[in-house]
């Protein structure tokens, strides 16, 4: 059975000042196994960060319905955790209260969430920042905290949505490795958007290539690289051809985007 | 000069400081010159001596102190009021469609106008200054943590979403945290403001404090403790900003951090 089914999901979006209403999304079908890291790949504008945001139950969809286990997404909820590409840690807290907060709200004992939260800091390289406030950490490391504090709450799904796009690219290679030894160690199904082919690719088990808005899935592309993937990988020629498939595919459709502006 | 450039600290303090004597050489040359009628205006040495007296002889720093009171109670009774009304509007939208209209329109009934009513209604003790600086900062202290409160960053309320909170636990734990240091900024900025509030109320119907010594100093052309007393208003101004400023960045270092 699929960990997550998305079911003709599709977002319109009401005109401006009695305008046409905004197709942002076509009808979308997708079903993720259990413990599958899934891609999403696509120009920008193309929805799929609208597609996230339905399955995190930010928004909800013009049409069809998102299943989780069997069960209907209405809102958002601790057991679909979230990591935004903007820097959305809580300034007010340091490192490990960030990390704390969905098990706090849970209402864990302080005693217990100690435990979680060291093995989390551990787990993303923090050690020695647990004191310092969001402010004063680099963006690689707030978005490893904002991670860490995702997971912390062991959620049934991690949604990411461009969490490395706002880094430089040292920094975001880093990141993805980071990211993906923690997926093959403990084990977690994952839905990660990105605009970055090389990303999507070495990332997945399957990349599921979006088009132009109004968005619809175009392909999907099993990745059957080994594991564990070492960032050397991206220079092999699988890589390579997997790379170029995709590259040919959303040059057509970001081409079609341009055309549609500027007609 | 160019544009934006930043001046040393040193500077900074040289210059800062040179306003302040520039303005007592440009009073002390108009009073001891005889530039002016000495009844309309005392010079500085006389202010500095009849200030002195106040102290010593007329007990002044008791209306000091009575004036100190008043600000802070009557601050006090509009913050503990104002605070969670401006919070509950900002977050909850009916709230804030039923309450803004009218605190909009209350903010620009002038305190001062109140005076005679609430003379009527709470007599001339201490109750009545209360109120008019209570009257003359819960509004404007609504309004602005509205405002603030409704325009916390959506991202964050969104990831506590994700991470499992409920509507109470957002309002409690995110958007009352988020907002702390902007809310005590607001009250710093009020806190000026009723201090205006206070020497119009005692300038009316009153028989201590700084705004009554003044009107008193008045009657007898005694400019000198009219402008000592100004200057008194000031420096506790001045004062007690520092000492919220200090008091706020203590309580949110990671806001500054």
């Amino acid at each position: 059975m699929s960990k997550l089914l998305i079911e003709g999901v599709s977002r319109t979006f009401a005109g401006v000042r009695g305008g046409e209403p905004v197709k942002a999304l076509m009808p979308v079908d997708l079903a993720v196994a259990a413990n599958d890291f899934i891609t999403i790949l696509g120009p920008s504008g193309c929805g799929k960060s609208t597609l996230l945001r339905i399955v995190a139950g930010l928004e909800a969809p013009s049409e069809g319905r998102v299943l989780l286990d069997g069960k209907a997404v209405t809102r958002p909820g601790p057991d679909r955790g979230m990591v935004f590409q903007s820097y959305t840690l809580f300034p007010w807290l340091t490192v490990a209260e960030n990390i704390a907060f969905g098990l706090r709200e849970r209402g864990m004992a302080e005693k217990e969430r100690d435990g979680i939260v060291a093995s989390y800091v551990d787990l993303v390289g923090l050690k020695g920042f647990e004191n310092h406030w969001p402010k004063q950490l680099s963006g690689g490391m707030q978005q490893r905290t904002a991670i860490a504090r995702a997971l912390a709450n062991d959620p049934e799904i991690l949604l990411l949505d461009e969490p490395f796009g706002a880094l430089d690219n040292q920094t975001r290679g880093l990141m993805q490795e980071l990211l993906l030894g923690i997926w093959e160690r403990r084990k977690k199904t994952v839905l990660f958007v990105t605009h970055d082919i090389e990303e999507a690719i070495f990332m997945a088990s399957r990349v599921i290539l979006m088009t132009a808005r109004p968005g619809r899935v175009k392909s999907d592309v099993a990745i059957d690289l080994p594991h564990p993937r070492h960032y050397t990988l991206k220079t092999s020629p699988e890589f390579s051809a997997l790379k170029a498939r995709l590259t040919e595919d959303i040059r057509v459709e970001a081409m079609r985007t341009a055309q549609a502006q500027s007609a | 000069m160019r544009p934006l450039h930043p001046v040393s600290p040193g500077i900074r303090t040289v210059f800062g400081i040179s306003f302040f004597v520039l303005f007592v050489a440009f009073w002390a040359w108009i009073t001891f010159g005889g530039h002016v009628n000495r009844i309309f205006l005392a010079d500085p040495l006389s202010m500095l001596r009849d200030g002195w007296r106040l102290l010593v002889e007329d007990r002044f720093w008791l209306d000091i102190l009575i004036t100190i009171w008043r600000v802070f109670g009557g601050f006090l009774l509009a913050s503990v009021v104002a605070v969670p009304l401006g919070i509950a509007m900002g977050a909850w939208k009916p709230v804030e469609a039923f309450l803004e209209p009218f605190v909009s329109f209350a903010r620009y009934l002038p305190a001062s106008a109140f005076i005679p009513l609430l003379i009527l209604w709470a007599g001339i003790g201490e109750l009545e200054k209360l109120l008019v600086i209570f009257v003359g900062s819960v509004f404007q202290i609504i309004l602005i943590i509205a405002v603030k409160v409704g325009s916390t960053r959506r991202d964050l309320v969104e990831a506590a979403y994700t991470l499992g909170s409920t509507n109470n636990g957002i309002v409690s734990r995110v958007i009352m945290p988020a907002n702390a240091p902007e809310i005590a900024e607001t009250l710093r900025l009020v806190l000026g403001w009723a201090w205006t509030y206070v020497i119009v109320a005692e300038l009316i119907g009153s028989s201590s404090g700084i705004g009554y010594m003044i009107i008193n100093s008045q009657s007898r052309l005694a400019t000198g403790q009219i402008i000592f007393g100004i200057i008194v208003i000031g420096l506790i101004g001045l004062l007690s900003d520092f000492a919220f400023k200090a008091f706020n960045r203590w309580l949110f270092p990671w806001s500054l951090a």
